[in-house]
């Protein structure tokens, strides 16, 4: 680093020698600065490998076409408890049909869940869905679930949504039951593009059948 | 005679109002600028902490609205985090690193005139939120989402408020460390540096650190809210427990960024009036380092109960514990100072001496709240209220009251009224322990934080706590008071000030000339600050 020394040389001017020396250490730590901007938004990736491993936030849910499936036998039981939450910002009843089931290891498994859709047009909803222990989520397949697409419901439709999962008999003996946990979200964009659609739909019949009756 | 007009020359200031305050490149000005706006942002931070103590004085619904309430407990916390505590440390740096290193100014004197005068357009921005349609911020400091981004129309204002703090904190940090790196004088070699630069030095370090990472924080939740991204929002494959973990990796470090420049100041004040020199100067560099270092692998002890695999809980849990090894140094290493040395208590010495017991004592209720059993009951009480406000206000607000004592005589040329600070110090210890030691037994209890209203079996700690609440605020005012007296006049301070000071900053005259250190001074060891070294 640079400093004032006792030099002794008149002529070498070290106010612009230290003023160099500060121009320098600007730039590298405004670097250092956006590095650590950038490091910010880095840990978005980093909190999703964080996940993956761990299986926190549901994340190590597997997805698994049934004929991929292999057989097992003679695994032990475990109990699966089922819950539902509706967004605050959705205008739905969601339940599961059986709140909870023991099932063997390594066994398919189906269950459903139950959606009614109370508001006064049609709707476009889409479930989130978490796995309590986490890290009972890493052996957690599903092959069928109503959280892989969005979900549309007409005014006043009510749907049952089945599941289809099985738990790997991987799964630690410390893990007696396991949570399966849904939350409903409305997917905006999509149910105002739906409704925007219908209108003009509705509109456009109306229009049709004016000229229709006209013509005759 | 020739010596008087150089002296007046050499003394020149800027002249008019603008050239002196409003372009300023002078480290002096600046730092004043800093310590005065400090102040007022204390003064309205405050007032609000008072509608806060106001409405809870008793149960039930008197004052104000709820909405209204939580725009005060978050509004305050940002007040007095980002426009008090931080830029009265920046003020306390600007006016003191300069002076006790030998250095002519700071480094960057343009860059540094800019760091101040982004603060009061950011403040005004934030502060003005409170009269939007829909009110302030309300979902708390922390900015947790998804509740912040139900702020009415002031939320963007209030995050670019927040962007502009950010910018303001890395630029003056950046200027601390090309001044205590490049302008320090010959001789002044970096174990040789008082405590306070040292301590300063560390906490530029923190900022660059992690004000950038708020920033990108702050920045994911506009994305959120305007531009239909999905870094916070569940329902797009987010996840908001995300942001807490970003946000809590800026803000623990920050807790210390509050404190560091404290510890160097007690480690200023307490030699002095106890006459010898700093027990352990190099330990309580290392362990300042250590702190450092530490408050950045600790940050989830903030969100234990947000559902953490047991793994994290339990290194969380013991990494937290171990900052109170390198803490537990400092304390140590500030009572062995006074042990035995020839004590008085001016009222620098009575603050600093209140800061060790009552930091002390936040340092311990920090430990409780480290215990991963106990904070899932903790959590989100008084309990914690309580902790931070030790840490905070009988930490770092005693040491910059402290500070401002110490060197008052310093920067005004006058000596303070010694008879009001003492007054001042034994009123404020009695009523802010008033203030915040009932908030204890009301965690304890289960009131939680951020609740307009409570159960009324929390009636008397409450009614205690705004009782020393509206006590503490007005004895401010004696503060106000005081400082003002001093700066117009009163007895005439000496250099030296106190008998037992030590530094660079005793060797120029009272009050510290316009321009100091134009020329290097030449450094013997009587005039290097306390510590027992080389
Ligand atoms: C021995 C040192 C310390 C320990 C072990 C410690 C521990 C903790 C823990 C575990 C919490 C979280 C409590 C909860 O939310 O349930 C907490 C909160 C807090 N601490 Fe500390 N702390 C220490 C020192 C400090 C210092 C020095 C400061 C600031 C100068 C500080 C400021 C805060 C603040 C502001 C909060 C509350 C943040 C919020 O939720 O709004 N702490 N502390
Ligand atoms: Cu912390």
């Amino acid at each position: 680093m640079q400093r004032y020394l006792p030099v002794a040389d008149p002529k070498i001017d070290l106010r612009a020698e230290i003023k160099l020396a500060n121009r320098r250490l600007l730039r590298i730590l405004v670097l250092v600065s956006i590095g650590m901007f950038g490091f910010g938004f880095a840990l978005w990736p980093l909190y999703t490998i964080f996940c993956e491993a761990t299986g926190f936030g549901g994340r190590g849910v597997q997805e698994v076409a049934a004929e991929d499936l292999k057989q097992y036998q003679n695994q032990r039981e475990i109990t699966i408890r089922f819950d539902a939450t509706v967004n605050s910002g959705l205008n739905w009843k969601f339940k599961p049909v059986q709140t909870s089931k023991t099932v063997k290891l390594g066994e398919i498994s189906q269950t459903s869940y139950t959606a009614a859709n109370l508001a006064d047009q049609a709707v476009i909803g889409h479930a989130v869905f978490n796995v309590a222990p986490p890290e009972a989520s890493l052996y957690f397949v599903k092959t069928e679930c109503f959280c892989f697409t969005e979900q549309l419901l007409e005014e006043g439709e009510r749907k049952e949504m089945p599941v289809t999962f099985y738990i790997s008999p991987d799964l630690p003996d410390d893990i007696g039951n396991i949570t399966l946990s849904y939350t409903f979200f409305e997917n905006v964009p999509a149910t105002l593009a739906l409704n925007e659609k219908l209108a003009t739909d509705k509109f456009n019949d109306l229009n049709t059948n004016t000229l229709t009756t006209n013509d005759t | 005679m020739p010596t008087t007009t150089h002296e007046d020359h050499h003394d020149h200031k800027p002249q008019g109002f603008l050239n002196r305050w409003v372009f300023s490149t002078n480290h002096k000005d600046i730092g004043t600028l800093y310590l005065v706006f400090a102040l007022l942002m204390f003064f309205i931070g405050g007032s609000m902490a008072m509608i806060i103590r106001a409405e809870l004085f008793m149960p039930g619904m008197q004052l104000v609205q709820p909405e209204f309430f939580n725009q005060m407990t978050t509004v305050h916390a940002l007040v007095m985090v980002f426009g008090a505590v931080m830029p009265a440390f920046v003020g306390f740096a600007n006016w003191m690193i300069p002076l006790m290193i030998g250095a002519p100014d700071m480094a960057l004197p343009r860059m540094n005139n800019w760091s101040f005068w982004i603060l009061p357009f950011a403040f005004s921005m934030l502060v003005s939120t409170l009269f939007m349609d829909g009110g302030a911020p309300a979902g708390g400091w922390t900015l947790y989402p998804p509740l912040v981004l139900q702020t009415g129309s002031s939320f963007i204002f209030a995050m670019f408020a927040i962007h502009m703090l950010g910018i303001s904190s890395i630029m003056g940090a950046i200027n601390v460390i090309a001044t205590i790196l490049n302008m320090r004088a010959p001789g002044m070699t970096l174990l040789r540096m008082p405590l306070f630069v040292w301590t300063w030095l560390i906490t530029a370090f923190l900022l660059i650190a992690v004000m950038p990472v708020l920033a990108g924080a702050v920045t994911m939740l506009i994305t959120d809210r305007f531009f239909l991204t999905s870094f916070f929002n569940a329902a797009g494959g987010g996840d908001p427990v995300l942001f807490q973990h970003i946000f809590w990796f800026f803000g623990h470090p920050e807790v210390y960024i509050m404190i560091l420049p404290a510890f160097g100041i007690i480690s200023e004040i307490i030699p002095t009036f106890a006459r010898k020199p700093l027990f352990g100067y190099t330990s309580m560099v290392y362990a300042s380092a250590s702190i450092a270092f530490l408050s950045f692998i600790v940050w989830a002890h903030h969100m234990f109960t947000v559902g953490m695999p047991l793994g994290g809980e339990i290194y969380f849990m013991l990494a937290t514990m171990m900052i109170s090894i390198p803490t537990g140094v400092k304390v140590f290493n500030w009572i062995s100072t006074m042990w035995r040395g020839s004590m008085t208590f001016e009222t620098p010495m009575l603050f600093a001496l209140g800061f060790v017991v009552l930091f002390t004592i936040g340092g311990f209720s920090g430990l409780m709240l480290a215990i991963v059993p106990a904070d899932f009951q903790y959590h989100d009480t008084y309990f914690v209220v309580a902790h931070f406000h030790y840490v905070l206000v009988t930490g770092s607000v005693f040491a910059l009251m402290a500070g401002t004592y110490y060197w008052l005589p310093k920067w005004t040329g006058h000596m303070y009224n010694e008879r009001l600070g003492k007054w001042h110090f034994w009123l404020s210890v009695v009523f802010v322990n008033l203030l915040f030691f009932p908030q204890h037994y009301l965690g304890l209890a289960g009131m939680p934080r951020r609740i307009p209203d409570y159960s009324p079996q929390f009636a008397d700690f409450n009614m205690l706590s705004s009782i020393g609440g509206f006590a503490f605020g007005l004895t401010q005012f004696m503060f106000v008071y005081i400082v003002w007296k001093c700066v117009r006049g009163g007895e005439t301070a000496t250099s030296r000030v106190w008998e037992g000071a030590r530094g660079l900053e005793w060797t120029v005259a009272s009050p510290a000339p316009f321009h100091t250190f134009e020329t290097p001074p030449d450094i013997d060891d009587s005039m290097v600050a306390h510590g027992d070294h080389l």
